[in-house]
């Protein structure tokens, strides 16, 4: 890439304001990214992070204010003006499409030419693959490609027409930590040949790590930028402490859950100074046992292999992994939702094996899945039915077969509280919710009525700080009251945090386990890199 | 530090914060309205490109519409229309309790059928040994039961394999109508006459009417049916269970409904309720089969189910109009000369601006403009200018 003489920065963004019905999204935003730096945009969820990625990338205009590149203002309408310009956008969540193949993806973004290129699509996509220093088989299909895998592709498919800017919406919330410092390898190589980064977090230690500036966002508005130097010159902690209050607001110190708060986050951070959860008694009884238990997976994700695992009473087990390693195999088989081919299932001791779900879950058992829009909500109803929906045709709040709406309102009205799910009403849509309503949604539909063992996956995945801590200390609370849990996670840091024991899954089997402490970490990231190849395999 | 964590931390629950009580759904009416008028706009609309289309064709639309309405409901006209009430309403009821849990069963035609011929084929046996209410129930059950039949294969494959039922209810539909057919020229065949059609069921055995009227109470039977079933789909948990399939079969599974289960009932179900619709229209009006003979009430019914948005009250008065415009539009496009068929085409135009309305109001509802942006600036810009800029 050749670099101009213009020292006016790759993208500027000057006194973006964009209001929705009652929400002033972005007010006077200003924002720039130079040629091959990263620049980091920290906000919690509702900080009008995405509304200004969104404007960035052509899928909303601005009320006001404008935009530069390399200094001459232009105007970006629709996301096919913002790929001609060369900003190139990853979204959370994926934009690719499951039934076509990587390379057919990538073309998706191809100019509107009636015949395709296949052979030019090949050779651009060799070229951006060694430029991210990745590798991806182009005729595979994308929907059975991992999650990790599949980031890459949309990546390739965001500098498809150009590099001059990478836009990166939390890229890290659905990767390991070997897959973030892979990432973190890319955006070097990326910064190496003048691309420009935005990377969007709210984790703050991934913030410091790949960051040559940090800007913060709060309720819409830009409340301060940290420069190179400052990251620089001032040690760790101190940025922190900067971040915390700029994310936070002076305010933030009057709410009660603020010093909490700030000290999980230092927690998180700090891996040295951790409180290790206790492992189970030996002695307590186990509540799951599996016992070789083998069941397929979908497409080309793994299932799960010959697993054996116990969890008893009052413990969490941790299970880590890849994303795509056979953790929702794993949870759908103890879930009752995917049927094991060989292998016992025991709950409380006795064989669950030929148990549906609704038989397993009236012992007891409750599965909070990571797949919220796709399996665990039904947009189109409402909060409380949605709250209700896994006791349909259940006394009390179904009476021979008739629906008791006061019932079910009040239940729901108790849990809605409880839970703090922010609804306008019950009757509200369960759809129109934000994500972290959502997952307090079904962490309510399944910890209500006496819950004995839990599966929970990816619980926080995606979700911003307070409620990713409000989501932990509830798997704190359920375990201290004596139910079982398996946590299945693919952050290393919440598995430390929570877990007594930690069982290693890689390809569908679990290659090892590891009691929580000092030296857990490098263990269990031992474990996870065993089986794909690096040095030092464990067997 | 790690204190914080090892006491155990207050709730993080702040109840003064929890969601406001369930208010008495404040939006409640503006809802109904908005959608009473989105389903209502469509016909009106349809009604009116229907005139200009009479216009086109050199008639009279106010002639038209003024006999739709004189012989579709005044002097007694009514009760015709209440009559073809019957059977569509039966239809459409099994319609409803299919597309609820999004399946679509697209066989109605055959399934219609095989229940109307055997009516017709065991129906005079029956009547002339048993009493006549038996006789009744039992050829309800057996036409119901030969719908119901007709679905299964499609319902297995769909429960187990999860071929497409759209295909698999239409191929079947073939094969049905053809085996009807046979039926009709075989077994069924009325031996006295030489025209393929079935021995007729004697008039005395017929439904009995209303009392003062000349509706038979096959349309209570319709009505009552749809009255029950909407409490079923709305009130219990059976209803619920095949909307949150229908809705989202993924979020089924995860809940832990018998999907297999269930789709295995909706079809049953819908096959059973289409069946019931041929034995009422058959024992209330046509009393005999013929050969190739075919109403195929659900390709009618289908646009009407979806302007009432599977909500099986609100099916009533759309069955009604249908009905209204069906008995007299018969006699309305006469008296113009046009063939009846010219009814069909008011009935796609309201499927046609229903669609335009739906996208509209689908805009809406996310807060975008009425209009797509390419079509406003299409208008704000006159033409030339266009020209000019490309």
């Amino acid at each position: 890439m050749t670099v101009t003489e213009s020292d006016a920065p790759a993208v500027e963004l000057v006194g973006i304001s964009k209001s929705f019905p009652g929400v002033l999204a972005n007010d006077d935003v200003h924002f720039s990214v130079r040629r091959g730096e990263v620049h980091c945009l920290l906000g919690e969820n509702g900080a009008g992070k995405s509304t200004l990625i969104s404007i960035l990338s052509g899928m909303q205009r601005p009320d006001s204010g404008s935009i530069l590149v390399d200094g001459a203002p232009v105007r970006i309408r629709s996301p096919r003006d913002a790929l001609s310009i060369g900003i190139g956008t990853v979204y959370q969540h994926s934009t690719l499409i499951p039934a076509l193949t990587v390379l057919e993806n990538l073309m998706l973004g191809e100019s509107r030419r009636l015949l395709l290129d296949k052979g030019r699509a090949r050779r651009r996509m060799g070229e951006i693959a060694s430029m991210l220093g990745v590798e991806v088989d182009p005729d595979s299909r994308t929907g059975d490609l991992a999650l990790g895998r599949q980031q890459q592709v949309e990546i390739a498919s965001a500098l498809w027409k150009g590099s001059r800017v990478l836009v990166l919406d939390e890229p890290t919330s659905m990767l390991t930590p070997q897959g973030v410092e892979e990432l973190e390898k890319v955006l070097v190589h990326l910064k190496e040949q003048g691309t420009a980064i935005i990377f969007i977090t709210h984790k703050l230690h991934e913030a410091l790590a790949v960051s040559d500036r940090i800007t913060v966002l709060r309720r819409g508005r830009t409340v301060g930028t940290i420069s190179e130097e400052e990251i620089r010159s001032s040690d760790d902690s101190q940025i922190r402490a900067r971040i915390v209050t700029l994310m936070f607001g002076d305010e933030a110190a009057d709410l009660s859950d603020a010093a909490e708060l700030q000290t999980s986050i230092e927690e998180v951070e700090a891996l040295g100074a951790r409180h290790v959860p206790p492992a189970a008694a030996d002695d307590a009884e186990p509540v799951l046992e599996l016992r070789s238990v083998t069941a397929p997976g979908d497409g080309l994700e793994p299932g799960v292999v010959d697993v054996s695992l116990t969890v008893r009473a009052g413990q969490v087990l941790g299970v880590a992994g890849i994303d795509g390693n056979g953790q929702r195999a794993l949870a759908e088989v103890i879930a009752g939702q995917r049927r094991a081919r060989s292998g016992t299932i025991e709950l409380f001791g006795a064989s669950v094996n030929r148990l549906g779900v609704s038989a397993r879950q009236k012992l007891g058992l409750r599965y909070v899945t990571d797949d919220r829009l796709g399996e665990g909500i039904v947009r189109n109803l409402s909060v409380s039915l949605n709250l209700l929906l896994k006791r349909i045709g259940e006394p009390p709040f179904w009476r021979g077969g008739r629906i008791d709406g006061r019932r079910v309102g009040s239940t729901a009205t108790a849990l809605v509280g409880e839970y703090d799910i922010r609804t306008p009403t019950i009757a509200t849509r369960a759809g129109t919710l934000s994500g972290g309503n959502i997952q307090k949604l079904l962490l309510a539909r399944e910890l209500s009525l006496d819950p004995k063992l839990v599966v929970f996956n990816k619980p926080t995945y995606g979700l911003d700080l307070r409620t990713t801590e409000n989501v932990r200390e509830i798997v704190r609370r359920l375990a201290s009251a004596g139910a079982g849990a398996v946590l299945i996670s693919t952050d290393l840091d919440e598995l430390l945090e929570l877990a007594g024991e930690i069982a290693v899954l890689s390809m569908g089997r679990i290659v090892g386990t590891v009691e929580n402490g000092p030296d857990a970490a490098e263990r269990i990231g031992a474990l996870m890199i065993g089986d794909t190849g690096a040095p030092g395999a464990v067997a | 530090m790690a204190v914080a964590t090892e006491t155990p931390a207050a709730p993080p629950v702040a109840p003064e914060e929890a969601g406001e009580p369930a208010r008495a759904l404040p939006g409640w009416t503006r809802t109904l309205a908005v959608t009473t008028l989105r389903s209502l706009v469509p016909v009106v609309l349809a009604l009116l490109a229907g005139a200009v289309l009479l216009l086109i064709l050199g008639r009279s639309p106010v002639r038209f519409y003024s006999d739709v309405f004189r012989y579709g409901i005044q002097m007694n006209n009514w009760q015709n229309s209440a009559v073809l009430m019957a059977p569509l309403l039966l239809m459409a009821a099994a319609l409803v309790v299919v597309f609820r849990a999004n399946i679509w069963n697209l066989g109605y035609d055959a399934q219609y059928l095989l229940g109307a011929v055997f009516v017709v084929g065991y129906g005079p046996w029956m009547f002339a040994h048993w009493p006549t209410p038996v006789a009744d129930v039992v050829l309800f059950l057996i036409a119901g039961t030969a719908g119901a039949i007709w679905t299964i294969v499609p319902a297995l494959l769909r429960a187990y394999f999860g071929t497409n039922e759209i295909i698999t209810t239409l191929m079947m539909s073939f094969i049905g109508i053809d085996v009807a057919n046979i039926l009709v020229k075989g077994p069924f065949q009325d031996p006295t006459v030489t025209i393929p059609q079935t021995k007729t069921i004697p008039y005395a055995d017929m439904l009995p009417n209303i009392p003062g009227t000349r509706i038979h109470v096959g349309f209570l039977v319709a009505i009552g049916v749809v009255l029950v079933l909407h409490y079923l789909l709305t009130r219990t948990s059976f209803g619920l269970r095949l909307k949150v399939f229908g809705e989202n079969p993924k979020a089924a599974r995860h809940v832990g409904i018998d999907v297999r289960r269930l789709i295995v009932t909706s079809f049953l179900w819908s096959g059973f309720l289409i069946g019931l619709s041929a034995a009422v229209d058959i024992l209330g009006l046509w009393s005999y089969v013929r050969a190739n003979w075919n109403p195929s009430y659900g390709n009618t019914v289908i646009p009407f189910v979806f302007l009432a948005r599977l909500n099986l009250l609100a099916v009533i008065p759309f069955v009604a109009f249908y009905a209204v415009l069906s008995t007299g539009g018969d006699l309305a496009t006469q008296a113009v000369s046009l063939p009846t068929d010219f009814l069909l085409v008011i009935v796609a135009l309201i499927l046609l601006f229903m669609a335009v309305i739906e996208f509209l109001g689908r805009r809406r509802a996310l807060g975008q403009s009425y209009l797509t942006k390419g079509l406003k600036d299409a208008l704000r810009q006159p033409l030339f200018r266009r020209r000019k800029s490309t």
